[in-house]
């Protein structure tokens, strides 16, 4: 069957869109900013005709690409999307074209900039689609260096040491995931992670990886959990999970707001996209092995974070603490569903309420927070560079659009029915609630503290008497009002009606669920 | 179908068609954004007026009184989450108080507001909260009843904030919401539980819904590890969501800060429908509130519905004996209606739904009146908001004090003539024969002395004697904002407010006079129109059991109470301004106390607060030197071997083999280079990885 290949193609698009910037745009920034986004509205395009012929309810891959590429290693090419895979290619085209308008008004290797932008959404859709941990890796390994560049380059004063921190710290992480994929490949001779898929499923995986390494200091029990926190390690270090994360508030608030919002947005779904892709199919067992340890780290990583951004004093900060928390949430959803629950069919149909919850969470918060961040950007550029806590006061009074619009994102952020956020928070706790009882009664506390330090922000910059230096700021322009419409409208749309989104993943998430051993 | 069964989605609706669109409007737009939110209440009223003609009409044809209509909303797994809306007596009854009394504050906000630069906005945020508590009064789904109820909290937030540039307006904003939120958790957290257990969250659903019987009593089979079973644990965490809201102790301390907003907003959301919406909450809920599992279940009270009349009942003694103290008009009728609310609470529990929400309705018109009364002696004083600034108003504020003073004397349960008096009397009564302890009927007996003193107190200092304002109005400082100004009147001496707000004070008067005759034991219509029973005129009633006697008694009561105002305050004029507090001269520390809320703020800044803050230090604190200190250790003692392994290298091992073999001393040559911090050598390791990657796979395939 030889089908147009649209997953290379769109892979393909934003590389060659780079391309293109460089060759194009050597002199002049206006075409530059220009090229690179037609170029991402053309993935959006893309995507959204991929969305529109998406079946609902067909089983497994669809737009599958299958090519033999190194048959001596028996490694395929092989791409395809489900629900979940289509929903984060989605994402990706709606938050790069945000990075990109935050980015409009750096001045500085302006064609570079964009460029690395466009890599790293081609690493991005190369990410989400493949399904052979081989080229699956390379992506993921790749986005690290536009990425890094985009944070040195362009970031704040401390930005050298926070690329280098975010660089070591996904390196190792990753470094140990491929030694245990090295391990299950000299086990299984396959990348396929179908294939790992089924034998992790038909408990073939890690007795042969047991075998194959034969480590007689170990028992094959520890052997079997090295493996598995191996891989472990390199998404927790991405999502990221507590004590994993202390990279994230650095790279978030030295990076340049457009950077940060591509960590926030796409990036940090990298990670989540792991665990469900790759973590549960072939580490069920070993996930519901340490599960309390796992539920544990979800909760701390959920209030810690929140905590930790009341006492922040920078935007960026907070919002980088709140992006934590907000993914803790996932991870807390991923974790309940791993439960062994026997055959209780309600306790499954929380299962398929928490796998729905975590997409939708994902989703929402890639937009929501990529939005925010998106606002700093706005005002970073009105106040050069600004975005203390107590630099502020009263900007309510002289731009009333820019606060009314934050103020729906803030409130979206935190979960404000209407909006988008509240629907993921609602299906994640809806699951986990009757799952793991003692961690959703916990989490909730994080629901507290986010609205806490969410209104504390708004108070102090936007109400109050006002700051006489910024007596003169401008409000949003014409421009920028146009330009946020799709995204606030996506919000409310999101929030009132989420079916458009739950319809597409749900089969996705039952698949996934029930994928898992579970006895 | 009826309908306006089919249809009841427009009564919300509209007003957030409304709100809609003046939030898009220009800020110059005002006659548009007032006109829009008012025609859009007005019709949401005759819509809702419809609506209870037609239960009526139901009810008088014999039929069932209750129709639900449910829609699907999202799909998650292999099922539907639907929502739907409810049209029984309890929404009518709702649904045209709340059109009614909203559309009277909208017209009355029209003057209140005028010479305010955001009143467009003003009018799009009371449209926004008349559209989500009408969808918290029509929703027949639990998750429908707690979005609108956040949004409710929204709009209460954006509304107690509204002069934004005041720090305290700000202030108390925050906490408003975040108060609310905390007691939203346990309610969030109560409404997966009832999912997780009943597998739905419609409340009526020809059977299948939540607080049908079946659902109910597979509840209560349920056990849980604290001993009760998952009816009550459920019905106790949704109570948690219905303190907040309804500023029951010991989540009160919003309430009184909430008078920071507009006037209006005090009256509408703060006084006569959002803080009700709890009261609300648990009479919709009632079935699960009082179900249990006892024997003799007509006996014994749930452990759910003791718990709501404890906590009403303090609340209720609670908020009157602080209000004692106040001397900011708005702040004393806030803890009133602290008060008021635990006895509606302390009602649904001692003597049912019917109970509870006859004084949630009468209670709605009398306040809101009391507020707009309030509102119009505020704007006729020029802002003033305190007490001993005020006196002599009889004369000046001839409307206003009429008016006021039907509130007053409904709000004390003047005998026989005023609608509190009906509806209060009703709880007391019910009270005095509960089953389980006497003590909350004399917290309410008791409350009811304070009520009745503590508003004569407001009265003869607002109305009585001479004015003292112009004594020292220099001495007060207002925002400047100055929210509830009148500069532009030029004197600054007391006046009636204009038509646009004596009307409708006028249109609640007698509302709040005569709706107890709808309620009194004779003649139950109220009562039997909720509990959907035979109704039948019977005097005989009022003289049954212990009928009389609790009547009389309160009646009493009422006239104790206002002897002891008179007594203390109505005898001799207030002279001045400065002179202390007739009650205060009695017991300064005791009065300074209650003046300071028996200091429950400070309390909880100190605990609470103070705890959460000590918690996000400690976690900026894990995270700047335990996480990110343990991750540096480990990096340190990595830097430190491949060190010592390439000087052992270098040193030790012969030096030939260490040119021809690079790779034993590989990761201290990584790391090193790592450590010069040169972009080249990261690039080197993400390619060595690849390399290293591929050779191995060669290597290992040849094999």
């Amino acid at each position: 069957m030889i089908t147009f290949p649209w997953i290379t193609t769109l892979t393909a698009v934003p590389l060659f869109g780079a391309l293109t910037v460089l060759a194009l745009g050597g002199r002049n920034k206006v075409l530059a900013r220009w090229t690179a986004l037609l170029f991402s509205l053309i993935s959006l395009v893309l995507t959204l005709i991929l969305w529109h012929s998406f079946s609902t309810v067909a089983d497994g891959y669809q737009f599958q690409e299958l090519h033999r590429w190194i048959p001596s290693l028996n490694v395929d090419y092989r791409v395809g999307i489900d629900g979940l895979g289509l929903l984060m290619l989605l994402l990706s085209c709606i938050v790069v074209p945000i990075g990109m308008l935050a980015s409009w008004h750096i001045e500085k290797r302006v064609p570079l900039y964009f460029s690395l932008m466009l890599v790293l959404q081609s690493c991005l859709f190369g990410t989400f689609t493949a399904l052979n941990f081989f080229h699956w890796f390379i992506f993921w390994e790749l986005s690290l260096v536009p990425a890094f560049f985009l944070i040195k380059l362009w970031g704040g004063p401390n930005s050298a040491k926070a690329a280098m921190q975010f660089l070591i710290y996904t390196m190792v992480g990753s470094v140990a995931m491929l030694m245990s994929f090295l391990a299950i490949y000299l086990a299984t001779k396959t990348f396929d992670l179908t294939e790992l898929g089924q034998l992790a499923q038909n408990d073939k995986l890690m007795p042969a990886v047991i075998g194959e390494l034969g480590w007689h200091l170990f028992t094959p029990h520890h052997t079997a959990m090295v493996i598995f926190l191996g891989a472990f390690l390199g998404f927790a270090v991405k999502v990221p999970l507590l004590p994993f994360h202390t990279w994230l508030p650095s790279a978030y608030s030295e990076a340049p707001s457009g950077t940060t919002i591509l960590l926030t947005g796409a990036m940090s779904k990298m990670g989540l996209y792991g665990f469900l892709r790759i973590l549960l199919p072939l580490f069920g067992a070993q996930m519901q092995q340490i599960l309390t340890p796992l539920l544990w780290l979800a909760v701390a990583t959920v209030i810690f974070s929140a905590y930790a951004a009341l006492a922040q004093t920078d935007l960026k900060r907070i919002f980088a603490y709140s992006s934590i928390n907000h993914l803790g949430y996932c991870l807390l959803g991923i974790f309940a569903v791993v439960k062994i629950t026997g055959g209780d069919a309600t306790l499954t149909a929380q299962k398929y309420a928490a796998m729905n919850g975590v997409f939708l969470q994902m989703f929402n918060h890639g937009l929501t927070a990529a939005t925010l961040f998106w606002f700093v950007a706005m005002l970073e550029q009105r106040t050069g560079g600004l975005r203390g806590l107590n630099d502020f006061g009263g900007l309510r009074k002289v731009i009333p659009v820019f606060t009314g619009l934050m103020g729906i994102t803030i409130f979206s952020s935190l979960g404000l029915p209407g909006l988008n956020g509240f629907i993921g928070e609602f299906l994640i706790f809806e699951g986990t609630f009757p799952l793991v009882t003692w961690a959703a009664a916990l989490s909730v506390l994080g629901l507290m503290i986010t609205a806490i330090f969410f209104l504390g922000t708004l108070q102090r910059v936007f109400y109050g008497p006002l700051e006489e230096n910024w007596a003169h700021l401008p409000d949003l322009t014409l421009s920028e009002r146009l330009a946020l419409i799709p995204t606030i409208g996506l919000m409310f749309t999101l929030g009132l009606y989420p079916q458009f989104i739950l319809g597409v993943i749900n089969h996705t998430a039952i698949q996934m669920a029930l994928q898992l051993r579970n006895f | 179908m009826n309908w306006i069964v089919r249809n009841l989605w427009l009564v919300p609706v509209l007003p957030l068609l409304a709100a809609g669109i003046s939030a898009l409007a220009k800020r110059k737009s005002r006659a548009m954004a007032a006109s829009l939110a008012i025609g859009s209440m007005a019709i949401s009223f005759l819509l809702s007026v419809w609506a209870f003609a037609h239960v009526l009409l139901l009810r008088s044809n014999g039929q069932a009184t209750q129709q639900v209509f449910n829609f699907r909303w999202f799909q998650f797994g292999n099922e539907w989450l639907s929502l739907g809306w409810i049209l029984n007596p309890l929404t009518a009854v709702m649904l045209v108080m709340v059109t009614f009394v909203g559309m009277l504050i909208f017209i009355y906000s029209v003057g209140y507001m005028e010479h305010d630069d955001n009143f467009t906005r003003f009018f799009c945020f009371l449209a926004l909260f008349a559209s989500a508590m009408l969808g918290v009064v029509i929703a027949n789904n639990l998750l429908l009843l707690f979005m609108c109820w956040e949004i409710v909290g929204l709009t209460s937030y954006l509304l107690i904030g509204f002069w934004y540039e005041k720090p305290s307006a700000a202030a108390a904003s925050k906490k408003a919401f975040i108060t609310t939120r905390i007691g939203d958790l346990p309610f969030f957290l109560g409404i997966v539980w009832l999912y997780a257990q009943s597998g739905t969250l419609l409340f009526y659903n020809n059977g299948a819904g939540c607080l049908e019987s079946t659902s109910i009593n597979h509840l209560l089979t349920q056990p849980t590890p604290l001993g009760f079973c998952s009816a009550t644990g459920i019905a106790l965490l949704v109570f948690c969501g219905a303190i907040g809201k309804s500023g029951q102790f010991p989540l009160h301390v919003w309430l009184p800060d909430a008078m920071e907003g507009p006037t209006p907003v005090s009256a509408l959301i703060h006084a006569a429908t959002m803080v009700a919406a709890g009261v609300f909450l648990v009479a919709r809920v009632y079935p699960l509130m009082s179900a249990h599992s006892g024997i003799a279940t007509e006996l014994t009270t749930s452990t759910a519905l003791q718990a709501v009349t404890w906590i009403g009942a303090i609340t209720a003694l609670f908020g009157a004996v602080i209000a004692v103290a106040q001397f900011d008009i708005k702040r004393i009728l806030a803890y009133s209606t602290v008060s008021q609310l635990g006895y509606m609470m302390m009602g649904l529990g001692v003597g049912g739904v019917a109970v509870g929400m006859f004084h949630l309705i009468t209670h709605a018109f009398f306040k809101s009146l009391l507020f707009l009364g309030a509102g119009s002696v505020i704007h006729g004083c020029s802002g003033e908001q305190d007490i001993r600034r005020m006196g002599g108003l009889r004369k000046l504020m001839p409307f206003t004090f009429a008016t006021y003073t039907v509130g007053m004397l409904a709000l004390c349960g003047f005998p026989f003539f005023f609608s509190g008096f009906w509806s209060k009397d009703e709880i007391l009564h019910a009270a005095h024969s509960w089953n389980i302890s006497q003590a909350p009927y004399y917290m309410g007996a008791f409350a009811a002395l304070l009520t009745a003193f503590y508003m004569s107190r407001q009265m003869f200092y607002i109305f009585g004697g001479k004015s003292r304002l112009t004594e020292s109005s220099e001495g007060h400082s207002h925002s400047p904002v100055s929210p509830d100004h009148s500069s532009h009147h030029g004197s600054n001496s007391p006046h009636e407010s204009p038509k646009v707000m004596t009307v409708p004070l006028m249109l609640l008067a007698p509302v709040a006079l005569l709706l107890g005759f709808f309620g009194t034991p004779a003649w139950p219509w109220f009562q039997s129109f909720l509990d959907a029973t035979q109704l039948a005129v019977d005097f005989g009633a009022l003289s049954e059991g212990s009928m009389l006697p609790v009547m009389l008694s309160s009646s009493v009561i009422v006239l104790l109470g206002l002897g002891i105002g008179w007594w203390i305050y109505g005898r001799r004029p207030i002279k001045s301004a400065e002179a202390p507090d007739n009650l205060g001269k009695l017991s300064p520390p005791l009065f300074t106390f209650l003046g300071h809320a028996f200091y429950v703020d400070a309390l909880y800044g100190a605990t609470v607060i103070n705890l959460n803050t000590q918690l996000s230090k400690i976690s900026d604190w894990l995270d700047r030197w335990i996480w990110n200190g343990a991750v540096k250790t480990v990096t340190n003692i990595v830097l430190g071997l491949a060190h010592l392994d390439n000087f052992l290298d270098t040193h030790v091992v012969n030096s030939g083999f260490d040119e021809g073999c690079q790779s034993v001393s590989r990761s201290g040559q990584i790391l090193s280079l790592l450590q010069a911090g040169r972009i080249q050598g990261y690039l080197k390791i993400v390619a060595g990885a690849g390399i290293a990657f591929t050779l191995l796979l060669l290597w290992k395939a040849k094999i």
